[in-house]
């Protein structure tokens, strides 16, 4: 049986984590390369760097951070942010990720979709996808648009259409963000996940509002999806790594409890 | 020294990473002395059935291949390497290399799990491996343990070729051979400590410190 994937992400800007990670024994550490050794050695079942760097400058420390992770951590991992073009990606991959995430480049021009497919694989190729609840209308008949620029920017997109139509491009996964749910922790949107996670045949993973273990348990339930990504609540230290898992162990989510 | 065989796949780096952070002494070649003068061979491997047979075919690897497992030398195939080993793949319908009879097949897209739902393709994540007996490349690995797989076609040996079963819409075999000559569905180089582990026994079993 498929373990239900538990992934933490990592902000990173010019090289360092952007938010302050405190662990329970109290250690700041703004290292990326540290702190993904750490949530390896706790049982993270992959991990997701968010490269918010600008400048092409941070785009090159961050392919020495990912060769330094890929060095370190063995375990598969994910870079997404300002990748651009396949040239990008075959930078990452080159470095040692093994998936690239794609996000506002992907709306802008879907045919990186599918140009990343064929050049390294659909199980590379991850659609970062941010979702704002919007009234249902003609242009948006499920009722959540596809936004980019951290939400700043609607886009028109249905986000069920987009979400097959980014599978038909040859996208391997979806990460499902919830625009309206993300910094709450009161839960992922659960609608949101189970409509794109029961219309398409690709894994999604769920983002957004997670504050406890009992919300990814809905996610990979109720919502359906194959994996929950978490920030926050590991990276203040309110759970760790193994409680999360064993709290979804015991309501019967079958996670990987062996590291 | 362990040979990684260079055959433009995607994972070569990663396994060499994971050999590099154990301290395992390895080189990536395409060279067949090189390949014969260590002390085993892994035929990684991420990509197409095809091509990788194409590319092997055409720098004479496969030959070498063949020529390693007659003379017994340890073979370690992983992921599209544990499906090239076999007889014949329905991708791209490929004649692959034939060091194990048997031949590979896609997962059928109307599989549904264990509750009841339609499986996802790939088969991309973590999940057991029952094994059908003893495999020294799992000595001192907990048998909860879960591999990372990422895959749209399994192998399919002959019976007797069968070491370690996998649950997914059906029950696939991810862990073949016979001894000394060993292949594996899922990615031990990504697989944490477990999959580590399988590396290192391999490296044991290669120089002679392990045994079946």
């Amino acid at each position: 049986m498929l373990s239900k994937r538990i992934i933490p992400c990592l902000d990173v800007r010019d090289g360092r984590l952007t938010k302050g990670i405190k662990f329970k024994d109290n250690v700041d550490i703004g290292d990326p390369v540290e702190t993904a050794r750490k949530y390896y050695e706790n049982g993270a079942d992959e991990i997701v760097f968010y490269d918010i760097t600008a400048s092409s400058e941070g785009r090159s420390i961050m392919l020495q951070v990912v060769e330094e992770v890929a060095s370190r951590i063995f375990i598969p991992f994910s870079v997404g942010g300002g990748v651009a073009s396949v040239a990008d990606m075959r930078d990452v991959l080159r470095a040692g990720a093994e998936k690239i995430s794609v996000n506002s480049a992907a709306v802008k021009e879907p045919r990186i979709i599918s140009r990343g497919a064929d050049a390294f694989g659909s199980q590379c190729i991850v659609v970062g996808m941010d979702v704002l609840r919007v009234p249902q209308s003609a242009e948006i008949p499920s009722g959540y648009e596809i936004v980019i620029h951290g939400g700043r920017k609607k886009t028109g997109l249905d986000a069920l259409a987009w979400a097959q139509k980014v599978q038909d491009l040859g996208a391997g996964e979806i990460c499902l963000n919830s625009i309206d749910a993300d910094g709450t922790k009161d839960g992922y949107e659960l609608n949101l996940t189970r409509l794109i996670s029961d219309n398409v045949r690709i894994p999604v993973i769920a983002s957004g509002g997670a504050g406890s273990p009992e919300h990814m348990v809905d996610a990979v339930t109720a919502g359906r999806a194959s994996a929950a990504l978490i920030a926050s609540i590991v990276h203040y230290g309110e759970y760790t790594l193994p409680e999360i898992k064993r709290i979804m162990r015991d309501k019967d989510v079958p996670v990987r409890m062996v590291w | 020294m362990l040979a990684i065989v260079n055959y433009n796949a995607g994972n070569l780096t990663s396994v060499k990473r994971a050999l590099d952070y154990l301290e395992i002494p390895n080189r990536i070649t395409a060279k067949k002395d090189e390949m014969l003068g260590s002390d085993g061979v892994i035929i990684p491997g991420v990509g197409a059935a095809g091509s990788a047979m194409q590319y092997l075919a055409a720098n004479g690897l496969d030959e070498a291949l063949g020529e390693c497992a007659k003379k017994e030398k340890p073979l370690l195939g992983i992921c599209l390497g544990s499906q090239i080993v076999l007889d014949y793949s329905p991708e791209n319908d490929t004649l692959a290399l034939g060091l194990i009879p048997g031949r590979c097949r896609a997962f059928d897209p109307d599989l549904k799990d264990e509750r009841g739902e339609l499986i996802n393709i790939p088969h991309m994540g973590w999940n057991r491996v029952r094994l059908r007996g003893p495999c020294p490349l799992f000595k001192d690995i907990d048998p909860e343990a879960e591999f990372y797989f990422v895959h749209t076609y399994y192998p399919q040996p002959e019976p007797e070729y069968i070491l370690g079963e996998t649950d997914y819409g059906t029950t696939f075999c991810s862990v073949l051979g016979r001894e000394g000559l060993w292949a594996m569905q899922f990615h031990p180089e990504k697989s944490g400590r477990p999959g580590l582990r399988i590396l290192k026994n391999f490296h044991s079993y290669c120089r002679g410190e392990l045994n079946a």
